[in-house]
């Protein structure tokens, strides 16, 4: 055991992990991420909280952090490279760990001409490569990035990095995800999954390389509201392969929202039985809801206990 | 070379509508070169500039000339005759003959004509690309000679990231994935496997981070 988490817990036990991502908000509350932390405390072992996604600008993910623990779940922070350059990354880190987070996500981030301010000046100090070697050094070699020794309280995190089976060059996609472990990755957590043949590919590759011996992997998966959304993320999200079956199953269906807890659920079942993946991520973007229901019609309910 | 794009003439216009008198300086590089700011697109703005104010009922005086370069201080010199009664000095330089003019001749009042894009080269007549970030140390050898640095939008350096699809980058699908580039290029070189060497972070202050720049060359200095 690393650090304890109860995301490492989890995993590290050998149980099946559930992770749910919850969006922060435009607004200076945490009420509604609180109300959606209430909603699936029971239901997941811990939830990302998304830092400033599709480069909008939102509630800052350690704050949500600490508005879930309020809740009683298990914060796993975002943290990318677009907005921060290593100094206030590693203050970030410092800051997160002495407020009681233990869970970090390492991403690159979506670049800033997606959001809400695509004038913005953007960092990319260091890449996601860097990041996750960052927080390995602060916690095992007890060394800042510069190499400086961290006298005491280091933070201590469980480093989750993102892999996407959906990007290209395919065939680099598993070598990528073995650099990031290299580099110091405890968790995976992966792009959404809509094709699952290539999904089976992708980590059937991870598993010729033994990779998920090494690390924990959990697959992304998100249920559609509607199959506009779908289609949607299918035409322009780059890095997604959303096939046309499952939009014309959601089209074709009488009741969508339905449709997609179906489908949600029998991805899961399917991913359960594959070798290599230790759990779920569920991203129901502005649609958290639904994960508790998700989840328990999945059998994925009542959760393990862990001390 | 430097490539730069002629601001709209009615900015320029708008900037020296005060004016009775300006001088126009092109410059005989990267300007010329890349078809924006030579000899022939200085006499023609002049002309252009003529033409607007004199249907304002305004009219204006312009002298042009265009300099074998704006980024020496010795070409500079030559205009210490023409500059004198000027109200205001056009270049159509990159920054840097901007600013070598306004360095020179603190009397007077500088504008530029041009928006200085990047540092590229042209990939057909009328089309140029960025190739160069000018960071301060290159790391070209490492990457198939594609540089992550400019031509990742992210400055990637243990990429491609998980937006690059179908060769493209993420927020463009006219812009090509660098890291796609860098692969198809190792592949190529049968050097695929170095793609899995861990890139260390870059040292910014090589760059502009580090304060401004200056290169000092002992060996080639006049005394």
């Amino acid at each position: 055991m690393k650090i304890g988490s109860k995301l490492e817990k989890i995993l590290e036990s050998g149980e099946f992990a559930v992770t749910a991502e919850i969006g922060p908000p435009k607004k200076a509350t945490g009420e509604g991420m609180r109300h959606h932390a209430k909603m699936m405390r029971e239901h997941v072992d811990a939830a990302n909280i998304t830092d400033c996604q599709t480069a909008i600008a939102r509630l800052s993910s350690i704050a949500g952090g600490l508005h879930l623990m309020a809740e009683g779940v298990e914060p796993i922070i975002q943290m990318t490279c677009r907005d921060r350059n290593r100094l206030a990354i590693q203050a970030d880190l410092m800051g997160a760990y002495s407020l009681g987070v233990r869970n970090v996500l390492c991403l690159s981030g979506d670049h800033q001409k997606f959001g809400n301010h695509p004038e913005s000046k953007n960092v990319y100090d260091i890449d996601s490569m860097h990041l996750i070697k960052l927080v390995k050094d602060m916690r095992d070699e007890k060394k800042f990035f510069c190499g400086e020794e961290i006298k005491d309280n280091e933070p201590r995190f469980y480093i989750g990095a993102v892999a996407n089976p959906f990007a290209d060059p395919f065939e680099f996609r598993v070598r990528r995800l073995e650099k990031k472990v290299d580099a110091g990755a405890d968790f995976i957590q992966t792009q959404c999954i809509f094709d699952m043949e290539r999904f089976e590919r992708f980590m059937e590759m991870v598993r010729e390389r033994g990779i998920h011996e090494r690390v924990k992997i959990l697959a992304g998966l998100t249920p559609f509201k509607s199959w506009r959304g779908a289609k949607y993320v299918q035409t322009s999200v780059s890095g997604m392969i959303v096939p046309d079956a499952l939009i014309e199953r959601m089209k074709n269906s009488e009741d969508q929202k339905a449709e997609a807890v179906e489908i949600c659920v029998e991805q899961i079942k399917h991913i359960k039985n594959m070798k290599g993946v230790h759990g779920v991520h569920i991203m129901a973007i502005a649609w958290e809801d639904i994960v508790p229901t998700i989840v328990e019609k999945a059998g994925l309910y009542p959760r393990p206990k862990v001390d | 070379m430097i490539v730069a794009e002629q601001k709209p003439i009615t900015e320029i216009a708008e900037l020296i509508k005060d004016c009775k008198k300006v001088l126009l300086v092109g410059c005989g590089t990267c300007v010329t070169v890349c078809l924006s700011g030579g000899e022939k697109e200085t006499e023609i703005m002049a002309s252009a500039l003529r033409i607007m104010r004199e249907q304002e009922g305004n009219p204006i005086e312009i002298k042009t000339t265009t300099l074998v370069r704006q980024c020496d201080p010795e070409y500079i010199e030559e205009l210490a005759d023409s500059i004198k009664d000027a109200d205001a000095v056009v270049s159509l330089a990159c920054g840097v003959g901007v600013q070598y003019i306004a360095e020179r001749y603190m009397d007077k009042w500088v504008i530029p004509a041009q928006n200085t894009k990047f540092a590229g080269g042209a990939l057909e007549h009328g089309i140029w690309e960025e190739r160069c970030a000018l960071c301060g140390e290159c790391i070209l050898h490492l990457t198939g000679g594609i540089c992550p640095i400019i031509r990742c939008s992210k400055s990637i350096l243990n990429g491609p990231c998980g937006g690059s699809q179908y060769g493209k980058c993420e927020i463009d699908k006219n812009i090509p994935c660098a890291w796609q580039l860098i692969y198809d290029k190792m592949a190529a070189l049968g050097r695929l496997e170095e793609m899995m060497t861990y890139q260390p972070a870059k040292d910014w202050s090589k760059y502009r981070d580090g304060g401004p720049r200056k290169v000092v060359r002992e060996d080639v200095i006049i005394e």
